[in-house]
């Protein structure tokens, strides 16, 4: 069982994706108009606080996306299937770059709130290690060319980070703090609730269907490095007429 | 010949085996059946390490002085202003740790390279969870050793408070063996793999955060004065992610070495 059935692409996954991408594609237009538009501006930071709608269910994602790599790697490790690798690969991938977006979301509403781009408040800092921390896996991919020790050791590799995420936020909290506290459905009006909300689901078919799409392309691609070649006599000869 | 490939030609003992040995031989010896107990595979294997670098310790040596060499550069990215020279000394003890352990890993896995020796060790039947450990535990030992070696130095540039240097050295054990035991598991990784050089900072930096920030946090108390106690705290922080750490690297790293 270990790691030998080819990986094979799903028949139905490009049909499950598009309709995520299209329901989240909806959710995001609808979320983004009540946001925009509907729900009044905040007392405090004004227009600017807006960027909530997108920034929270980002983060919320973002550690959901993570979640998942993590969950891949122990299958990948206790199930040695391929089909848990590419998932490891595309939930790695959305994981990166939803903490990147996180990042750099943050930092255009720290600029005008607190007047600095960067702050060194527990989960903006945990974020930005983070983002390092699975790049670095990335690239460990990219570097292993064995695809067995690939996928266990980009699994390990995910694992360990994985565990550091507590541990690091919980050194950064008590090293400084100034970050306001979460936002939860419960500390927002109720007026700002539904655009969250319909914001968070937009974001999270977005992430499931572009998963579901980049894993399937890991598949092909895995299933194209580990065929083994043409026997000589099935290559393809020149015919006449084409020379 | 380099100098780890004749010392580990001269060695003798258990885990010592000549890496060319025939297959046959170790095929005959049942796979989960190991020749002695983990314990003494353990210190076999911690023996061999120590041995491997006492053998090239010009090499170790070498590694000390990169460190000073880093305490020396980061003192001229402050300036010469002794006060705050003299507060940023805990940060720039663990900065220059830091980038002489990525040095010290990766050589300890340089000579597992060399003619399929790592392969050699696991047809011994020696348990990868014992090589761990003892490959974890010497780099523990050197990099506690580099870490002690730049205190000197840190004394001499920085001028700190000297009272409270047996506490500093107990700091430098708690956060160097928090480097080493995943340290020891990405410079396993990093070393079959090319750009192994940039590799195994890049995984290993951000996975050490809390790390640095606990020992610069500690480290600095220590050095400066802890009017309300809190280093412990921070040296608390460190003795959990060793906790953590130290059983999770030892788990995973079978399967890192595995074939």
């Amino acid at each position: 069982m270990a790691f030998d059935v080819l990986p094979q692409p799903s028949p139905r996954a490009p049909r499950v994706a598009a309709a995520l991408l299209a329901a989240s594609a909806a959710l995001l237009a609808v979320g983004s108009y009540i946001g925009l538009f509907v729900a009044p501006p905040e007392h405090y930071m004004g227009e600017v606080q807006r960027i909530m709608y997108v920034h929270v269910p980002t983060a919320w994602n973002a550690m959901l996306a993570l979640t998942f790599a993590f969950v891949s790697a122990l299958f990948v490790l206790f199930k040695q299937d391929w089909r848990w690798d590419a998932r490891l690969e595309a939930w790695l991938e959305i994981g990166v770059i939803l903490s990147f977006l996180l990042c750099a979301q943050g930092s255009i509403w720290a600029k005008p709130t607190w007047g600095v781009w960067w702050d060194w408040d527990p989960r903006l800092t945990t974020t930005a290690v983070l983002c390092f921390a699975f790049v670095g896996i990335l690239a460990l991919r990219r570097f292993v060319e064995d695809p067995v020790k690939r996928a266990t050791w980009s699994a390990v590799a995910t694992i360990v980070a994985y565990v550091d995420v507590p541990i690091v936020y919980f050194s950064v909290k008590w090293w400084n703090s100034l970050h306001q506290t979460q936002s939860t459905p419960q500390t927002v009006a109720s007026s700002m609730v539904t655009p969250l909300r319909i914001n968070a689901f937009g974001v999270l078919f977005l992430m499931a269907g572009l998963a579901i799409l980049r894993s399937q392309l890991a598949r092909r691609k895995l299933a194209a490095e580990l065929a083994p070649p043409l026997p000589e006599s099935n290559r393809l000869e020149p015919t006449g007429g084409v020379a | 010949m380099s100098a780890p490939l004749r010392a580990r030609d001269r060695a003798s003992g258990p885990a010592e085996a000549r890496p060319a040995a025939p297959r046959g031989v170790a095929a005959t010896r049942p796979r989960g059946k190991p020749s002695a107990g983990p314990a003494a595979q353990l210190l076999a294997a911690f023996r061999k390490d120590l041995l491997l670098s006492w053998r090239s310790r010009a090499q170790a040596m070498a590694v000390v002085v990169f460190g000073a060499t880093a305490l020396l550069l980061l003192s001229f990215a402050v300036g010469p202003d002794a006060a705050s020279l003299r507060r940023f000394a805990g940060g720039f003890l663990w900065v220059a740790l830091l980038f002489s352990s990525t040095l010290a890993l990766a050589e300890s896995f340089r000579a597992e390279g060399e003619q399929k020796a790592l392969e050699g060790l696991l047809l011994l039947a020696a348990s990868p969870v014992s090589l761990f450990y003892g490959k974890a535990l010497a780099n523990w030992l050197q990099l506690l050793l580099v870490g002690i070696g730049l205190l000197p130095i840190l004394v001499v540039l920085y001028d700190p408070d000297l009272s409270r240097m047996p506490a500093l050295a107990g700091l430098l054990a708690l956060g160097s063996a928090a480097l080493s035991a995943p340290g020891t598991l990405y410079a396993g990784m990093a070393s079959q793999v090319r750009a192994q050089q940039v590799l195994l900072p890049l995984l290993l930096f951000p996975l050490v955060v809390p790390v640095l920030l606990a020992a610069v946090k500690a480290s600095s108390l220590l050095l400066l004065g802890d009017p309300m106690g809190q280093a412990g705290a921070w040296a608390l922080l460190l003795a959990a992610f060793n906790g953590i750490y130290w059983p999770l690297c030892g788990l995973l790293f079978s399967t890192v070495i595995e074939e």
